[in-house]
């Protein structure tokens, strides 16, 4: 397992299209957190990273998506995945190292927004003046939102053996479960089951995590519709 | 103690059993209405090449995928020394080697680290891995491309790539998808060199639709066509059968096969009763004596054909029908 966790995390690095999707993810993000005057926390005036907590979901849903889409489609398409299915690893750890691998990308993706913490920080009248609690849940919040998108993006990469409609449906299924689920409460008919969809939807969680409180049931709830999706991709697969 | 031991020393005695390396049992497998694999049964035993052979769509690749557990069967089973690959596919695949038939590779990577990549696959590691990868490099003749990157390598080298990712485990059972499509002619000898060589003491079964192959490199033969088995025999059995010339005959009457039967093998040709086929070994003097036979009787002759039977037409024949 170990060794195809490595492969995966090797492949991201060794491609030029790897850095490419990093580069883009902190790009977009710093333009958003520093530049773009409608977001920006200078314009802004508080000491405070909440852009960047708003808008990373956001990108997140194109971002992983591009991360995970090859991770399966491409090594059925290259014939590559019978190398896989045939050696001893079994298809739980097939998976797991993929999706382990993925979630790693997302966390390295993720690390150089400390430095957004940092620069708050040292921002802050008197330095130091920022709510710590609330940026690490929030900052946890975006580690499982993007542990729950790669799932999601395992999922849709299993879907298919084309990555242009793996990342299609993980893009889909992503935005739907983030934004969908919270816009669909706000329709009329939908009022009876409101407070339902509202639990269901991922964005309701990530924001209590992001009042810097982490309770066991949303942690539960992130790791339960992990569980879930790459139970699924699991099904998928077996359906040979 | 000695009581003991004696149960596990009579054991010990029925193990030969498993010799038999590989063993398909009766595998079914449909596509939609189209049957894929219609009862398919062979053995292949230790320190044999087996060669399975059949026209492109046979049913070929899907076997060797269901013995190496990638697709599953409807019904049947496949063993492995006794092991069932649909009961533990892990146990089975530790003992197979396998080339798909399109020899998927990592084209990114370098030959070593593929190498390698497989190797983790398998459990293997650190010094025993890196000893092991050496040897194979030498064993497939990569020595000379080992520095370069897969997606560099040509038709030929990939292919020894493939070999080396096959061996890279040291299985008993080698499965090999058509290892040598697409080759030129001198690639084509190494290959089937390399093959040969490496099948000493394992249980190899290749697939192919070229009859020279197997007359080059295999024991023993399997033919499949449209999914059945249509032939199971050893090649030097098949042989025997080549070489041979087959006479066919039709005259204006009816024929009695009593009356050819002293030259060789007589049987009607496609259920006429006055056209026979004769399969003979020497051409000339049967000849001679069919016609005599034929004036004795006042029998009117419409035609003699003659044909030689080699390994190429032994196929066309079993495959066609």
């Amino acid at each position: 397992m170990r060794a195809l966790y490595w492969k995966e995390v090797n492949a991201f690095f060794s491609n030029v299209s790897g850095y490419l999707i990093l580069g883009v993810f902190l790009v977009s993000l710093g333009l958003i957190v520093w530049v773009f005057p409608d977001t920006a926390v200078l314009e802004y005036g508080f000491a405070d990273l909440e852009p960047l907590f708003v808008y990373t979901p956001f990108v997140f849903t194109f971002l992983i998506p591009a991360i995970t889409m090859k991770m399966i489609a491409e090594e059925k398409k290259t014939g590559t995945w019978e190398l896989l299915m045939t050696s001893p690893l079994g298809i739980q750890k097939i998976i797991l190292a993929k999706y382990f691998a993925s979630v790693t990308l997302i966390f390295v993706a993720l690390i150089p927004t400390l430095v957004y913490y940092y620069s708050v920080v040292q921002l802050g009248d008197p330095v130091g003046n920022i709510d710590h609690a609330s940026f690490f849940g929030s900052w946890i919040g975006l580690l499982f939102i993007g542990a729950v998108f790669a799932s999601i993006g395992i999922f849709s990469s299993a879907l298919t053996s084309h990555q242009i409609v793996a990342f299609i449906w993980g893009i889909f299924i992503s935005f739907l479960l983030y934004f969908g689920l919270t816009a669909l409460v706000q329709l009329q008919v939908m009022s009876p089951f409101a407070l339902f969809l509202e639990e269901m939807s991922l964005s309701y969680h990530y924001q209590s995590l992001s009042r810097g409180v982490i309770e066991a049931r949303n942690v539960a709830y992130f790791l339960t519709v992990i569980i879930l999706m790459l139970g699924l991709t699991g099904v998928l697969i077996r359906r040979r | 103690m000695l009581f003991l031991a004696k149960p596990f020393l009579n054991l010990a005695t029925q193990i030969p059993t498993f010799e038999m390396s590989l063993q398909i049992n009766s595998l079914t497998k449909t596509y939609g209405q189209q049957k894929a694999l219609d009862q398919v049964s062979f053995v292949a035993e230790k320190g044999e090449v087996l060669g399975f052979l059949g026209p492109n769509g046979a049913g070929k690749s899907t076997t060797m995928k269901v013995a190496t557990g990638f697709i599953l069967p409807d019904s049947g089973d496949v063993l492995v020394n006794g092991i069932s690959v649909l009961e533990n596919p892990k146990a089975v695949s530790k003992m197979i080697g396998y080339l798909p038939e399109h020899n998927p590779l990592y084209l990114d990577m370098y030959i070593r680290e593929f190498l390698d990549f497989i190797g983790g696959l398998y459990g293997m590691k650190g010094n025993i891995l890196k000893t092991r990868i050496e040897e194979l490099i030498s064993l497939c003749g990569l020595e000379l491309e080992a520095n370069k990157k897969i997606h560099q390598l040509s038709k030929g080298y990939r292919q020894r790539v493939g070999l080396a990712k096959a061996l890279i485990h040291d299985p008993e059972v080698i499965i090999l998808d058509e290892p040598t499509t697409g080759l030129d002619p001198n690639q084509l000898a190494e290959i089937r060199k390399l093959i040969k060589n490496i099948s000493v003491n394992k249980t190899l079964i290749l697939s192919t639709h070229i009859m020279q192959e197997v007359e080059a490199i295999c024991d023993k033969v399997v033919i499949i066509n449209r999914g059945k088995i249509v032939a199971s025999d050893l090649l030097q059995n098949l042989k025997s059968d080549a070489g041979k010339n087959i006479l066919l005959v039709e005259t204006e009457e009816s024929l009695d096969l009593e009356w050819f039967a002293h030259l060789g093998e007589v049987s009607f040709f496609q259920n006429k009763t006055n056209a026979i086929s004769l399969t003979v070994v020497d051409a000339v003097s049967a000849r001679k004596e069919l016609l005599q036979i034929i004036q004795k009787r006042t029998l009117t002759l419409v035609s003699i054909q003659q044909q030689e039977k080699n390994l190429e037409s032994i196929f066309h024949q079993i495959t066609q029908n």
